[in-house]
């Protein structure tokens, strides 16, 4: 073994990345429950792709046959149900898992310097998983699928000037059509998919480049012993791979109950106006997304101001867009002398308690009518425009809050065995 | 040496000036090949033909009464309107939010008080413009339902509520922003409309 190994080192460096990655890797060793998520993340995605390979057999991209072919698939291919119940379960499972990756970040400070770059690559790729997911929803040819399609490339026609011409060229028609599943189709399973693996290729690559960040934000390389290795770190296989696999077993544990027991979960993981061919001239009673975008399309409802110049519309699609692209920001808007919220001072804790509650709030709003009263007091829409002012205060005050927050002291040396 | 310098940075310059100009070529190039993939993902001449525009014989058509014919993959509605619904458009005015279609849901020949070529004829876009649902036509007068008694004929969407007088024109306190659209129109004779294009002279 170990000649045929020189062999190839001497052509190809396998052992010299295997150790470099994977051997001699070393991670913080005070890593928690919330550090699971991102390798949870990379094995979903491999689920999905593979599911998704799977489904490309039997899906058809035609909208005279996509709808049919995807009942197909449930009742005449063999194991079809599994296979498709797996990849949108998947899908909604690998956005709770991106999100409390991302929690974790604002947890532990793990988009401050030096991992600026990984923040910015991970925005990228919960950005474009948004598209793979928006593109991926009008496969089935749904009426919810249709007509979701339908109200979000109207957003584009938003854009002063050419958006009428944008949302044509988009759709590749005047309405959404066969030409507009057949492109959402080829994007969903190459293009996107292509950048996705690439984009994770990168975070990696960047994460690995700095080393990871650990619960006491602290940098674990001041401290090495006489070979280098730091003494706060170990290596992550076998240690961590053990710790994953673990992680796996329950995430896998939990997904499969959900496609076995409650595969659509009361309309949040498939909506139940999905099981209607999409139709032209018969829209859905209230067109909503799946839960992973409401936040954003509370956002987007959220603006009603007709005094503004250009219209509500205009503004509400630009809120929208602001409210993913402030994200980006975090890295220089966070400006706390310490990364790790175990450190930070009351301040952060209640702006970030706030942020979380805003973001459920936005999320179940966007699932309402907004005119209907579901939390009590006030209108729907009236709760999405104070969650879209907290949502908004969160990021924008951020400088401010930071900086006075008093912190507490930082370690030496990572806490707890 | 100072020319020894001079002899060197001489050639260096043209060849960092042959390198940017291989690379701007290289760029442009490439630059030029995504045209055509970028063109490609326009309507295609099948979707510009199914787009193109409908002849609609409009003799049948009867007062009071509307037709549907489809254009573009939307309903479009056409009704010819009797002589007392044209006289409600006036009365309720008050109750409208664009009573006068500031807003450009028409092509400047339908920007009047019954927002239309001719009078009696109303040709509209059967799409409502709060979320694209399809509305429906309540042309009685008086209270069903989502609508009140002093109603007096319109189009009501069941989605979220809106409502819309017989010229399209969009209430107030509804959910849909702006006026039904009015698509681009034009008579050929006086009972043939194509529905897609405006005529030579109000283009």
């Amino acid at each position: 073994m170990s000649k045929f190994m020189t062999w190839v080192d001497e052509r190809f460096p396998a052992t010299k990345v295997w150790e470099e990655h994977i051997s001699k890797y070393y991670a913080p060793k005070n890593l928690n429950f919330w550090y699971f998520f991102g390798s949870l993340a990379m094995v979903v995605m491999v689920l999905q792709i593979l599911t998704g390979i799977f489904l490309t057999m039997h899906y058809k991209p035609d909208s005279s046959l996509a709808f049919a072919s995807v009942e197909y698939i449930m009742r005449d291919v063999p194991g079809g149900w599994f296979i498709r119940y797996l990849h949108s379960v998947g899908a909604s499972m690998l956005f709770i898992v991106v999100y409390l990756h991302m929690f974790r970040g604002l947890l532990y400070g793990s988009h401050r310097s030096p991992r600026e770059l990984i923040w910015l690559l991970g925005m990228l790729l919960y950005v474009t998983l948004m598209a793979e997911a928006f593109f991926g929803y009008l496969l089935p040819w749904g009426n919810m699928s249709y007509w979701g399609a339908q109200v979000i490339i109207s957003l584009f026609g938003a854009v002063p000037g050419i958006g009428p011409g944008l949302s044509e060229w988009i759709r590749g028609d005047f309405v959404v059509s066969d030409a507009t599943l057949n492109r959402f189709f080829a994007f969903h399973v190459i293009l996107v998919p292509l950048l996705l693996s690439l984009l994770v290729y990168l975070h990696i690559v960047a994460l690995h480049k700095v080393g990871g960040n650990n619960p006491d934000g602290i940098d674990i390389k001041k401290d090495k012993d006489a070979s280098g290795k730091p003494l706060d770190g170990i290596a992550f296989h076998p240690y961590y791979t053990v710790k994953d696999n673990l992680g796996v077993a329950v995430m896998m544990t939990a997904l499969l109950a959900v496609v076995f027991f409650v595969p659509e979960l009361g309309g949040w993981f498939l909506e139940k106006d999905n099981f209607a061919p999409a139709d032209i001239l018969q829209t859905p009673p209230e067109i909503v997304p799946l839960w992973y975008l409401t936040p954003y399309y509370s956002i987007l409802r959220a603006v009603t101001f007709d005094w503004l110049p250009g219209g509500a519309k205009l503004w509400g699609v630009l809120a929208m867009g602001a409210a993913i692209v402030v994200l980006f920001f975090l890295p220089w808007l966070d400006r706390s002398p310490v990364r790790s919220i175990r450190y930070r001072g009351w301040m952060y804790k209640t702006a970030l308690t706030l942020f979380v509650i805003t973001f459920v709030m936005l999320g179940y709003l966007g699932t309402r009518n907004p005119s209907h009263v579901d939390l009590g007091l006030l209108k729907n829409v009236t709760w999405s425009q104070i969650g879209l002012v907290v949502y908004f205060a969160f990021f924008l005050l951020m400088p401010i809050y930071t900086r006075m927050d008093r912190t507490k002291p930082e370690p030496d040396r990572v806490t707890g065995q | 040496m100072a020319e020894d310098k001079t002899e060197e940075s001489q050639p260096n310059r043209r060849r960092q000036f042959l390198t940017a100009l291989t690379s701007a070529v290289g760029v442009a190039g490439a630059g030029a090949m995504m045209v055509p993939l970028v063109a490609s993902m326009s309507p295609s001449a099948r979707a510009r033909a199914a787009g193109a525009p409908v002849e609609v014989d409009i003799s049948e058509l009867r007062e009071g009464r509307m037709m549907v014919v489809e254009w573009r993959g939307k309903p479009v509605w056409i009704v010819r309107r009797s002589e007392k619904m044209l006289a409600d458009l006036t009365e309720i005015r008050d109750q409208l939010a664009d009573p006068d279609s500031t807003v450009e849901q028409q092509p400047a020949y339908a920007a009047n008080d019954h927002r239309s070529i001719r009078p009696e004829i109303l040709v509209l876009l059967g799409v409502c413009t709060h979320l694209g649902c399809a509305p429906t036509k309540k042309f009685e007068r008086g209270a069903a339902s989502g609508v009140s008694a002093d109603w007096r004929g319109g189009f009501f969407c069941p989605c979220h509520g809106s409502r819309f007088d017989l010229a399209g024109r969009v209430f107030k306190n509804v959910p849909a922003p702006t006026n039904l659209e009015v698509p681009p129109h034009s008579f050929v004779t006086a009972n043939r409309i194509l529905i897609g294009l405006d005529s030579e002279e109000t283009a």
